[in-house]
């Protein structure tokens, strides 16, 4: 598709947020990019990346510190006409029917009622929700919610689609369903719409349905790459090209660690939360046919109907504990890995803790601070604090949430919630 | 009668008092003594209306029934009003917040009987003469007792709107008008409702005693059930109390399936939880009100005229989220905010001393302290009492659905019912078998309070997941074991909404409770109750007010040192979800 008038433009925009501490923490920084006529662009990434807070600042719901959006030619200051949006919960009012919630946009702006009426059942009649008018959301399946979602944006006629992971809360085959009505509806020109710009972290979903695909990368949140795809609608998962896409996007999103080496060996590195029996079973799933410890990324995930986001933290997790290695979207089981899977629990136990201390900075100062306190207890504050300092207080905390149950599978320490005391007591 | 699962607005978030009840509490009484030392000042020689004279003939019941209802519905709108203004303005405003939620808070520990006596004085002074005033003063005790609950509950709302909703009305552009009513004020509703109820049934005890109130040497009784109770008291004629009390069984059943039972089943739909499940609140009157398709097209255009009006755009307040102030700018302005609060209370505060120096030295003081501590005991010993009753039964009842189903609208319907109809009878007994009025009437204090734990155990017991008793009958859990381990921790978040309602109610209690009369004889028990209420009946304001104020920071105390740390742990430790 050529290009054709830019709708959207953002220019050097940055979020960022001041911390107690004075200095800021940036969740994106200098992104550009723009939205054409005609066509449909993906923003990827993983979770945390900053490509919600980037779709939420075009949606004028959230302010840029720094940069503009500028649409048509007006910079963008608060939600503006002519841009809708598709919310990942659905957002519907659960006390208006389906009607009634297509309807509230055109109300609110004061739309006549004659009017209002046709254009609303206009828009179910297009999103195939014909005879559920009246009912309440709560009547409705997921699907269903989500095309009353889908309605509502379009029934106000906008130039501008956005989507925030539209069908991440739907099931696998109800995501399809409405993938291939939406694709089909585009393609056929029978949405109002200019053009669409969506938030996904599913890779197979962003190369199905978008024409350029803009992927984020973290700390601070930024554009890493550009994919554009080119292969006629609709478009068939099973083709060559389309898989050989898919795992060229799957190579280059596991192209190298989301943070910076130094950032491993400071106590502060975010950590996403995975269970230890989490860890253990991917691992054991990797040492087994058919993989024999080393698997192809976009493959192991298919197999075990994980979508990348639920895939990475436990990718990340072993990457950290050197239980696995990754290169060109593959992952390895280094000899540690092995090992663990051919132990005993007691064993791997051991071996957790060995790997824990040395490679997870905080687990090691957590336990080096007990050692040394002559009680060998100290409050969660104190570890909080210090993670505060350098993450966001949701990171902190689930950093945190991951080295407590890391640290106790592992029994390196034990950790009072009640309390909130971390010690060396074991119940005896 | 299934009433949504409790929450406990009445307490809000945080243990023990914050910075700002340093500025709150004295804010509150110091208005307060003023208030009252004003009013008494305006009074002078205060003529008691005329109003037309009371009968004890049980014809004129459901008139004066009807009088009483219409106070209640009076001071509902007006607690409507104030709830939909108040907690808005706190919700809204960082700087209102800081000193609305701690000022509300302080007013909710205030005794209610206990400033009636002089927000009479008020009103009657604001229409010398007039029955008016006393009607207001009625009101406005009413009042009293519904609005704080409503307003936290819309606070708390306001503050749990889910970021979805409200990013797509931003999306959707609708303006502050709108957003508040199409989003707001339905996000608000299901908690709203439940706590008018409880206001509801707390009112009827509030509407009784303040019919019937002493000015000086006469008392003014507005027609209504209260006034028609005090005058059978006077006459001591007891089947007149027989008449009135079913008199007001009636009305409370009929307000239940004539109001808040289509009240409540027309708003199970704004229950923001999407999922099915959770049996669906019926109401026969709202059936009825649904199919009569003659009534729906005769209400059609005022129903039409009601969107309009939320759909006034109004000002467009709301312009995307704007960039925030410089820091420096943010600070001085949030400075000169407190600094201002700060010196307003200590003015008042200051003006509040200078008033009753005069009138009141340290040992009044010490007085009043020490009988607080006397009402404290009673209200501990009672809820325990209660406690141990009631918490073993309503375990019993809740875990049977079709016996639950049975007692609990008959737990509630007792809870709403207005005990101290019931104090004359009392009374008798207690000069008939010469019992010792400090241990007799302090039961008074619970009669009507204890139900609520009833029924909150129940609604706990009723919901307590079949697969966790299972697993205890499975592991062959028993005895002493079951209860500790198994059944009250799952319980305890309910009994302490209950307790928490109960002690509350204890202490408001105890003005009509140690201090009764039965024609000329009177009994008193020895606690601050009986020391308001003798003040009360003498007219001696600084007294009133002195026992007011020792009341509250009781309540206060006993609310922060004993039930928000409970309710805290019940929340974080023995939630089952």
């Amino acid at each position: 598709m050529a290009a054709g008038q830019t709708l959207i433009d953002v220019r050097d925009v940055r979020q960022a947020f001041p911390r107690p501490s004075g200095a800021e923490r940036v969740v994106i920084d200098k992104v550009n990019m723009s939205l054409r006529e005609r066509e449909i662009v993906g923003l990827l990434g993983r979770s945390g990346c900053g490509k919600s807070t980037l779709l939420r600042i075009v949606a004028g719901l959230a302010h840029a510190s720094a940069g503009e959006v500028v649409y048509l030619g007006k910079p963008i200051d608060g939600p503006a006409e002519g841009i809708a949006m598709v919310f990942q919960t659905f957002a519907l009012f659960p006390w208006l029917t389906v009607l009634e919630n297509v309807e509230a946009g055109l109300e609110a702006q004061g739309v006549p009622e004659r009017e209002m009426r046709k254009r609303a059942l206009a828009a179910i009649d297009l999103i195939g929700l014909d005879g559920f008018e009246s009912a309440y959301p709560r009547e409705l399946s997921g699907g269903m919610r989500q095309r009353v979602g889908l309605a509502r944006a379009l029934v106000v006629n906008p130039a501008v689609l956005l989507m925030d992971e539209p069908f991440s809360a739907l099931d696998v085959l109800t995501a399809e369903t409405l993938r291939t009505d939406l694709i089909e509806l585009w393609s056929e020109g029978k949405l109002p719409i200019r053009s669409i710009l969506m938030v996904t972290h599913n890779i197979e979903e962003a190369v199905l349905m978008c024409d350029r695909i803009l992927m984020l990368a973290d700390s601070p949140g930024h554009i890493a790459a550009e994919f554009v795809v080119d292969l006629p609608q609709p478009r068939n998962r099973l083709a060559p090209r389309f898989r050989a896409l898919v795992d060229d996007v799957y190579a280059r999103m596991t192209e190298r660690p989301a943070q910076s080496p130094k950032a491993l060996t400071q106590i502060s590195y975010r950590m996403s939360h995975v269970s230890a029996n989490t860890l253990a079973g991917l691992m054991e799933t990797l040492a087994s046919d058919p993989y024999r410890g080393k698997a192809d990324l976009p493959h192991i995930a298919g197999s075990l109907q994980l979508e990348v986001d639920d895939l990475w933290p436990i990718v990340e997790g072993l990457q950290l504990l050197g239980f696995a290695e990754l290169a060109q979207g593959d992952i390895t089981l280094t000899d540690a890995g092995r090992q663990f899977v051919d132990s005993d629990l007691e064993q791997r136990k051991r071996l957790f803790a060995d790997l824990l201390r040395r490679h997870v900075p905080l687990a090691a100062h957590i336990r080096r601070v007990l050692d040394e306190r002559p009680g060998h207890h100290a409050p969660r504050v104190r570890f909080e604090a210090e993670l505060e300092d350098q993450q966001s207080e949701e990171d902190a905390q689930e950093t945190l949430q991951t080295v407590i149950s890391w640290g106790r599978f592992a029994e390196l320490f034990s950790y009072d919630d009640q309390a909130e005391v971390f010690s060396l007591d074991n119940p005896t | 009668m299934r009433w949504s699962s409790p929450t406990i607005s009445a307490i809000p978030r945080g243990v023990v008092p914050n910075r700002w009840d340093l500025l709150a509490v004295p804010l509150v009484l110091s208005i307060f003594f003023l208030f009252a030392a004003g009013a008494h000042e305006m009074t002078g020689p205060l003529t008691a209306p005329q109003g037309g004279e009371l009968s004890l003939d049980p014809s004129h019941l459901p008139y004066y029934a009807l009088r009483t209802t219409l106070r209640m519905m009076i001071a509902m709108a007006g607690s409507l009003i104030f709830t939909f203004t108040y907690a808005t303005a706190a919700a809204k405003s960082r700087r209102a917040e800081v000193i609305l939620v701690p000022v509300l808070d302080v007013l909710q520990s205030v005794p209610v009987l206990g400033y009636v006596s002089f927000t009479v004085t008020f009103f009657l002074a604001l229409f010398p003469g007039n029955v008016l005033g006393a009607e207001f003063a009625a009101i406005f005790a009413i009042f009293t007792s519904q609005a704080w609950n409503m307003a936290f509950s819309f606070y708390q709302s306001l503050r749990t709107v889910p970021k979805d909703l409200e990013e797509v009305s931003r999306s959707l552009r609708f303006s502050a008008w709108q957003k508040f009513w199409f989003l707001e004020v339905p996000f608000a509703i299901p908690g709203l409702i439940w706590n008018m109820m409880m206001s509801m049934s707390g009112g009827w005890f509030f509407v009784v005693a303040s019919e019937a109130i002493a000015v000086g040497s006469h008392t003014v009784r507005l027609p209504g059930i209260g006034s028609y109770v005090s005058l059978a008291i006077e006459q001591k004629n007891l089947g007149a109390i027989g008449w009135a009390l079913l008199t007001m069984a009636v009305v409370i059943l009929a307000y239940d399936q004539f109001f808040f039972r289509p009240l409540v089943a027309w708003t199970d739909k704004f229950r923001s939880d999407l999922g099915p499940g959770q049996e669906v609140p019926q109401s026969w009157l709202l059936q009825l009100f649904r199919r009569a398709r003659l009534l729906n097209t005769a209400f059609d255009p005022v129903a039409r005229q009601l969107r309009r009006i939320a759909t006034w755009p109004g000002p467009r307040l709301w312009s995307g989220p704007g960039r925030p102030a410089p820091r420096s700018m943010r600070w001085l302005g949030e400075a000169l905010w407190y600094a201002a609060v700060a010196a307003v209370t200590g003015l008042l505060l200051w003006q509040a001393v200078v008033t009753v120096s005069g009138r009141l030295g340290w040992h009044d003081l010490e007085t009043a302290a020490g009988l607080g501590a006397l009402t404290m005991i009673r209200v501990v010993i009672l809820i325990a009492l209660a406690t141990a009753v009631w918490l073993p039964l309503g375990v019993l009842i809740g875990l049977k659905p079709r016996l639950a189903q049975m007692v609990q609208p008959i737990a509630q319907f007792l809870a709403a019912f207005p005990a101290n109809l019931l104090f004359p009878v009392a009374v008798v007994g207690i000069v008939r078998f010469s019992l010792n009025p400090d241990v007799w009437l302090s039961l008074l204090m619970i009669l009507g309070a204890q139900w609520y734990i009833l029924f909150n155990v129940i609604a706990g017991a009723s919901v307590y997941p079949n697969d966790l008793r299972d697993a205890a009958a499975n592991l062959r859990i028993g005895g002493w074991q079951w209860w500790r381990q198994v059944l009250l921790p799952g319980v305890f978040p309910y009994y302490i909404t209950g307790a928490v309602t109960a002690s509350g109610g204890c202490w408001n209690a105890s003005i009509v409770a140690e201090y009764v009369s039965w024609g000329n004889t009177h009994l008193q028990a020895h606690g601050l109750g009986a020391y308001i209420a003798a003040a009360t009946n003498a007219g001696d304001f600084p007294h009133i007010i002195l026992g007011i104020a020792v009341m509250s920071v009781y309540v206060i105390l006993f609310n922060r040192i004993l039930w928000r740390p409970l309710y805290g742990m019940a929340e974080r430790r023995f939630r089952l979800d």
